[in-house]
């Protein structure tokens, strides 16, 4: 499998990232260098392996369903670039 | 042409855990904007979630109501997408591996039919914030307290096959989450919220046409209206040669219109992929069982018991099992009144009205069952009329006292002493001799004219029976 120049710039808009018209070449030949060896990892006979969802060999532990956490919006809101009336402000969101 | 509508849903249940799937946030609803929402629900760096158990049991219990099959391995993945209401720029969800596999929940149609839904899974994800869009200098506010609260997504097959066999899914979906606990069931709080896959298809082909989606439904009615309108749409659209085209629309309840969201175009490429924070949730069945042994009676069990041992038809043991606080209700009455049918017409007839006139929920209504026991009772042993029990549950209402009491201070005891009846027959007969004569040569219908003569004449108390007893004795006479 391999990326043409018009995946990797769809992914990178999926990704909000933006890429110069000139790294586009390159970020190409970057990301088919690893698909490549993901095609590599393909050719392993899987046949009977479960597929992982998590490299540790560990399950969740659970949290109790007590509430553990305080009010915090003072300190929380001070990083955000705006808020008002207890809300985080944002550019207008349109549907 | 005829055509078959075909519909699948996807409902959001937010289960009533204390807190957030993977933070001690709290998560009650109506809370200032953002004081429930910590490091974890917005996101920050560095932050890592743990999930909840409280949202793992409500998942796992509604699997078992459903009969389903529990995953015992699942894990969570990241949904991908950007919006300023979803902090962390992905929803963690379930894909691959949900809590809940397949299963089915049985509805009652208008035929009296009993239809099997299939459910394809249920998964456990977080809900989003809230965006608001009043004007803010032309910016949006986001409150973030929903941010992280659990849900289970239920997604059926398509297996529904007009508007009102989705509503009754959609109301025995209701009943279900309510009698085992896992959500308050409040549509108005956002508690349930319903997706609908709508497609129509020529009748007796067997291939799906072209479904669309219409989002965010928090209302039975709402979802009836929108199902009928995008089914009428698809008809037109077909039936002027058009094509139907696969896409996601909203309704508007306040217009009764609704619209597509072009807005959303590449939305489908959420690239999924296993959540390298959370491990996998490795239950058994030992775990399964003790969660099946704290469930309470499941609604279709209920209503079969209603209909077997209080001989109650499937409607009315399907309505009074709705929720599981009009069951304990409509039972309790039973107990004190001593007969299922008159305590279940009262339930359904004029406690229900004067419940939704109030606007109020039964576990607010000012009548106990005991109270509503002991007026039935009156009617039971014939010292009140049907018809004067509604004017002494009204009193009732009004917070005049129990029923005795209403009955001794308002001198609404039947009269069941026969002389004094036989003396009001007596008198309605004097003053119409002339309608008595024709009832004597056989005019019948002018019974019911007598009687209610004479039921007015005693202002509703005479006992009717005994009214009509002693008339046909006059008749002869």
């Amino acid at each position: 499998m391999s990326l043409d120049r018009s995946q990797v710039e769809t992914v990178a808009k999926l990704a909000r990232l933006k890429v110069e018209d000139q790294e586009l070449d390159n970020y190409v030949n970057s990301l088919n260098s690893i698909l490549d060896l993901a095609d590599q990892l393909q050719a392993v006979d899987t046949e009977g392996v479960e597929p992982l969802a998590n490299p540790l060999d560990a399950t969740a532990r659970l949290r109790p369903d007590t509430v553990t956490e305080t009010n915090q919006r003072e300190k929380l809101q001070k990083n955000a670039p705006q808020a008002e009336a207890g809300l985080f402000l944002v550019p207008k969101v349109i549907d | 042409m005829q055509w078959e509508t075909v519909i699948g849903l996807e409902v959001h249940v937010q289960l009533s855990t204390n807190t957030k799937i993977f933070s001690g946030s709290s998560t009650a609803f109506g809370a200032e904007p953002n004081t429930q929402a910590n490091a974890v629900d917005l996101g920050l760096p560095g932050v890592l979630p743990v999930f909840n158990e409280g949202a793992l049991k409500k998942a796992v219990a509604f699997g078992l109501a459903i009969d389903a099959d529990i995953g015992k391995r699942s894990f969570f993945e990241r949904k991908n997408y950007f919006y300023p209401d979803l902090p962390k720029g992905y929803q963690t969800t379930q894909l691959e591996a949900p809590i809940v596999g397949p299963g089915h929940v049985d509805i009652l149609l208008d035929d009296g039919e009993t239809k099997r839904v299939r459910i394809h899974h249920a998964h456990l994800e977080e809900d989003a914030g809230k965006s608001l869009h009043e004007d803010f200098h032309g910016m949006s506010g986001i409150d973030l307290n929903r941010a992280g609260t659990p849900l289970i997504e239920i997604v059926t097959e398509p297996d529904m096959r007009s508007s009102a066999e989705a509503v009754a899914f959609a109301k025995k979906l209701h009943t279900i989450v309510t009698a085992i606990g896992i959500c308050d069931g409040d549509m108005s709080q956002g508690s349930m919220r319903f997706d609908v896959n709508v497609s129509i298809r020529p009748k007796g082909s067997d291939t799906l046409g072209t479904r669309t989606e219409t989002k965010n439904l928090n209302s039975f009615r709402f979802m009836e209206e929108a199902i009928k309108l995008e089914v009428e749409r698809q008809i037109d659209v077909l039936e002027d040669g058009g094509e139907i085209i696969q896409e996601t629309r909203l309704y508007n309840g306040d217009t009764k219109t609704a619209r597509s969201m072009r807005s959303k175009e590449e939305a489908n490429d959420y690239r999924y992929f296993p959540c390298p924070d959370l491990l996998p949730v490795v239950i058994d069945d030992d775990y399964i069982n003790s969660i099946r042994s704290t469930l309470p009676e499941l609604p279709d069990a209920k209503i079969e018991r209603f209909i077997d041992s209080y001989g109650l038809t499937q409607y009315d043991a399907s309505v009074l099992s709705a929720t599981a606080a009009m069951a304990d209700y409509f039972e309790q009455t039973t107990k004190i009144c001593g007969d299922a049918k008159l305590a279940a017409n009262w339930c359904m007839g004029e406690l229900s009205k004067f419940l939704n006139q109030q606007e109020i929920d039964i576990a607010d209504c000012p009548i106990s069952p005991n109270d509503l026991g002991q007026l039935l009772a009156r009617i039971k042993d014939d010292t009140i009329s049907g018809k004067i029990a509604k004017t002494v549950f009204q009193a009732m209402t009004n917070g005049e006292g129990s029923a005795d009491e209403i009955i001794d201070a308002k001198g609404l005891k039947q009269v069941t002493d026969t002389g004094a009846i036989e003396a009001m027959v007596d008198e309605v007969i004097a003053a119409n001799q002339g309608q008595f004569e024709e009832l004597k040569s056989g005019k019948d219908k002018l019974i019911g004219f007598f009687v209610g003569q004479v039921m007015k004449a005693s202002k509703g108390q005479a006992n009717p029976g005994q009214v009509n007893k002693i008339l046909k004795q006059k008749m002869q006479d």
